[in-house]
């Protein structure tokens, strides 16, 4: 299980013994890195980062940490070990042996999934280049980097995929994906959520709080499916993905922290006030969670979808923990509860399951979302605060499916274009509040030390003290 | 089932309930309910397979209770934050075995005790495995280190653990238990050997350490007589079985902190954490992470001296080599308090420097010897060892094992 890092390309899929694939990955290898240093990390060339690297995919072997230049951390391909005998695990070839090789008939699908999940990856690093100059600590930094380096990998996962098997047309997307770039007017990345700005540290963790966690469901969705390069490499990808769940729920966590404390000291709840005091009042930390988690709903996609359906029945994109679920696994008859709007109401309706399988995985989300908040809200309840966050209504502020076209309040209430208008003010950041954050938005680069708006984290990395050197400059 | 001494816990204030332990864990010790992810102590045997992949570091409490008396899962599921340390009976934290007991408070006897372990030093993994249930190693090399004229047979011993996480730092060491019995049919004592590999091993990513093993032939007192766990382990042939109890250790540690400096004085087998550290920052050179490694090495004669060749080819300004050599004919008699009060100037430096952490290691009694020397380089300088002593030991700077 070991992973071969005497190869140009780190990987432990036996490259060596596939020529042409081999050539084709070490022809794109240095586009990826032009890309990287055209569109990685801003100036951080010759910084020494404190990172993990994958010395296998075991357990044992596969958070070995040291420091690294970020140009020459060794990206490559891990997929996880395969399951002898898997099957299709669902859908219409439920209990054939799973696919090693992409069936013909799906193959513009499963190449549409694959582009999909991997145009986000280098998305997120493109949005995210610029916070390593505002990092509001070293350990902050240090965990950014790691997030970085990794997306960077989770690329390469899908553009492994791409090259392996899908010939000219898989290696022509390996080249788009380096060519498209996040915000840009010409050539954008495919997902709206991944063209927005990531202007500073909060955007940052919400982020990777909720946007990421978008990333952890489609993968986990990802992980069952019946193409198994697909799902090994995705079941990977999410032992990854977990921490950079742990990065957008801590770093939120610690800035509430610190607002609590300061609220606490002070006896005050005036947001000016708090303001004045460089800290992020609690309301406007509500807006942001209120902005990210709409944007991010809409990536699931339409309530209703055949899409989704024919996913799942082709045996391409199976449920979150579908093999933990006990139904037939085909959901010919079975229905699932999603909202419609009558007039001014939202009432629920059954659909058949196999077309809910967009707000099915949204409701796994919303679930595994509204976790976090429940952990964030512990904060203010130990410092006797009165405030308590909450997640917005699944409608509030949504571009796609049935709440699209509609104005609805964070509590659910459909209401005119004009209360809207006059209201979202207070529902969404405005620009005075995003100009607040920014200027709150300084470097702190001296081991231990931390900006005035975020506490420290209850405990450093790989078991190192807080104050250690996470990244060092030469 | 070996008796519980020490629980695995999950931090439930910092844990994202990712389910990453969950589904790493080989054994099915963890669980969870709505609120938090939990450990079965009955089930979960310390084999530490989900700490690397927990992206919190909330999966990495290991807390000292009561024998018998582990915290249930329904308890834990209550908790919002891991109770207060104070709640549990400390007195009875770690069991290791006992002969390893009574053997670490005879190696550190020389120094007056224990000595913490430097502020960076990584955080060790004791006691994963025990007599009751040790783990079984393979023996993947054993070279003699030693010329085949010197007088004694000094061993390299290469032992493979199959890929079982068998955690270990430079400065650990691990137990291993002669197979058979003694003349009164007792299973034999453990015997603890000092780990001469890098955390990483011998090789990157191979999962083995090394030991340097002395035959023994003749005790103190130079009678002659056959050490058990020595000969056992000296005959040993490529692909034979060990049993091996450990990791074991938790002071003698190296400073993980860049700019640190390692001053290391050392006899004989006593060279094997030196190995380990030396080792540990080579592979580390490019990283050009500053501090300086000094060693004071003595031997009979250089082919009596284990390593002796690898250490001649290190690079002169990333260790500073002193070799003292007593038995080599027509040269004065040379031990290593010599060289350490020849290198007065650097010594000096070094005592004072902040960074710069000491270690001795090797046959009991030699700690006098460099405790004299230490004490008249300080004169020389004007320093008084006495004083200086106990505020090293305070700082972790001045660790003695010898045995």
């Amino acid at each position: 299980m070991s992973i071969d890092y005497s190869q140009k390309i780190p990987n432990n899929v036996d490259l060596a013994s596939n020529k042409t694939l081999q050539r084709a990955l070490e022809h794109w290898q240095p586009a990826y890195l032009d890309w990287w240093n055209e569109m990685g990390p801003d100036k951080t060339t010759t910084a020494e980062v404190y990172l993990r690297t994958a010395i296998s995919v075991d357990p044992k072997g596969w958070a070995h940490f040291d420091y690294v230049k970020m140009p020459e951390y060794r990206w490559g391909i891990f997929l996880a070990p395969q399951e002898a005998g898997r099957t299709v695990n669902f859908g219409e070839h439920k209990g054939q042996p799973a696919w090693q090789e992409v069936p013909g008939e799906y193959r513009s699908t499963l190449r549409r999934i694959i582009v999909t999940q991997g145009d986000t990856e280098p998305a997120s690093v493109e949005q995210q280049r610029h916070l390593g100059m505002t990092c509001p600590s070293l350990y902050d930094m240090r965990n950014l980097f790691q997030v970085n380096v990794e997306e960077g990998r989770h690329l390469w996962a899908m553009v492994y995929l791409l090259h392996a098997h899908f010939g000219r047309d898989g290696r022509e997307e390996g080249e788009a994906l380096l060519e498209r770039r996040s915000g840009d007017a010409d050539n954008p990345r495919i997902l709206t959520a991944f063209n927005e700005k990531t202007p500073d540290w909060l955007s940052f963790f919400m982020f990777t709080f909720i946007t990421d966690r978008d990333g952890k469901f489609q993968l986990a969705a990802l992980a069952e499916s019946g193409f198994d390069p697909l799902a090994r490499t995705c079941k990977f990808m999410l032992t990854e993905e977990a921490h950079h769940l742990f990065v957008g729920e801590s770093g939120i966590s610690r800035i509430i922290q610190r607002t609590c404390e300061v609220m606490a000291q002070h006896k005050t709840d005036d947001p000016a006030k708090l303001r004045s005091m460089g800290v992020i009042d609690l309301p406007t930390l509500q807006k942001y969670l209120n902005f990210h988690y709409s944007v991010t709903s809409d990536l699931y996609g339409a309530e209703i979808s055949s899409n989704a359906a024919s996913f799942y029945t082709n045996g391409l994109k199976g449920r979150y923990e579908e093999t933990k679920l006990g139904d037939d696994h085909r959901l010919d008859t079975a229905e699932y509860p999603v909202m419609e709007v009558v007039g001014d109401r939202i009432v629920t309706k059954h659909v058949p399951a196999l077309t809910a399988l967009n707000e099915r995985l949204r409701d796994d989300w919303v679930k595994d979302v509204q976790g976090g908040i429940d952990r964030w809200n512990k904060v203010p309840e130990k410092l006797g605060i009165p405030f308590r966050f909450t997640l917005p209504h699944k409608g509030f502020h949504r571009k796609i499916g049935i709440f699209g076209e509609l104005h609805l309040s964070p509590e659910g209430k459909v209401i005119s274009e004009a209360e809207w208008t006059h209201k979202h003010r207070d529902w969404l950041p405005t620009e005075e509040d995003r100009a607040f954050v920014q200027s709150l938005m300084g470097r702190v680069a001296e081991p231990g030390k931390f900006a005035n708006w975020i506490a420290p984290p209850a405990r450093g990395i790989n078991n190192q003290p807080v104050d250690f050197e996470y990244v060092r400059f030469n | 089932m070996t008796e519980i001494v020490k629980q695995h816990l999950i931090d439930p204030g910092i844990c994202i309930r990712c389910n990453t332990c969950e589904e790493t864990c080989p054994v099915k010790a963890i669980t969870h309910d709505s609120r938090n992810y939990v450990v079965k102590a009955e089930v979960c045997n310390d084999c530490r397979a989900c700490v690397p992949p927990c992206p919190t570091g909330a999966i990495d409490n290991w807390f000292p209770i009561a024998p018998g008396k582990p915290w249930s899962i329904e308890e834990q599921f209550t908790w919002d934050e891991l109770p207060a340390p104070a709640a549990v009976p400390v007195a009875t934290a770690i069991a290791e075995p006992e002969d390893v007991a009574r053997l670490t408070s005879e190696a550190t006897a020389g120094q007056g005790g224990p000595v913490a372990a430097p502020w960076s030093a990584e955080k060790p993994a004791v006691n994963l495995y025990n007599e009751k249930g040790p783990i079984t190693a393979t023996v993947a090399g054993n070279f003699r280190l030693t010329g085949d004229k010197a007088s004694a047979d000094i061993r390299h011993i290469v032992l493979d653990f199959g890929g079982v996480h068998f955690p270990l730092l430079e400065g650990q060491n691990i137990g291993i238990v002669p197979p058979g019995t003694d003349a009164q049919g007792r299973p034999h004592h453990v015997r603890l050997y000092s780990v001469a590999s890098p955390r990483d091993g011998e090789r990157p990513g191979y999962h083995n350490c090394a030991l340097t093993v002395k035959r023994v032939t003749e005790d103190h007192e130079k009678k002659p007589v056959k050490g058990v766990c020595s000969n056992y382990l000296c005959d040993l042939k490529k692909g034979d079985k060990v049993q091996v109890i450990g990791p074991f250790g938790s002071n003698f540690l190296m400073p993980n902190h860049a700019g640190s400096s390692l001053m290391m004085i050392c006899t004989g087998t006593g060279s094997a954490p030196m190995r380990a550290m030396t080792e540990r920052r080579r592979r580390r050179i490019d990283l050009k992470e500053g501090g300086e490694l000094m060693l004071f090495f003595g031997a009979r004669a250089p082919d009596e001296l284990p390593y002796f060749g690898p250490l001649m080819k290190l690079p002169k300004e990333f260790i500073d080599i002193n070799f003292a050599f007593s038995r080599v004919p027509g040269q004065p008699k040379q031990y290593v308090q010599d060289r350490i009060r020849e290198r007065h100037e650097d010594v000096w430096r070094q005592i004072n420097d902040e960074n710069c952490y000491i270690y001795l290691c090797g046959l009991k009694g030699m700690e006098k010897g460099v405790d004299e020397a230490f004490r008249d380089v300080c004169r020389q300088h004007g320093g008084d060892w006495d004083a200086l002593l106990p505020q090293l030991r305070e700082k972790s700077r001045y660790h003695v094992e010898t045995y």
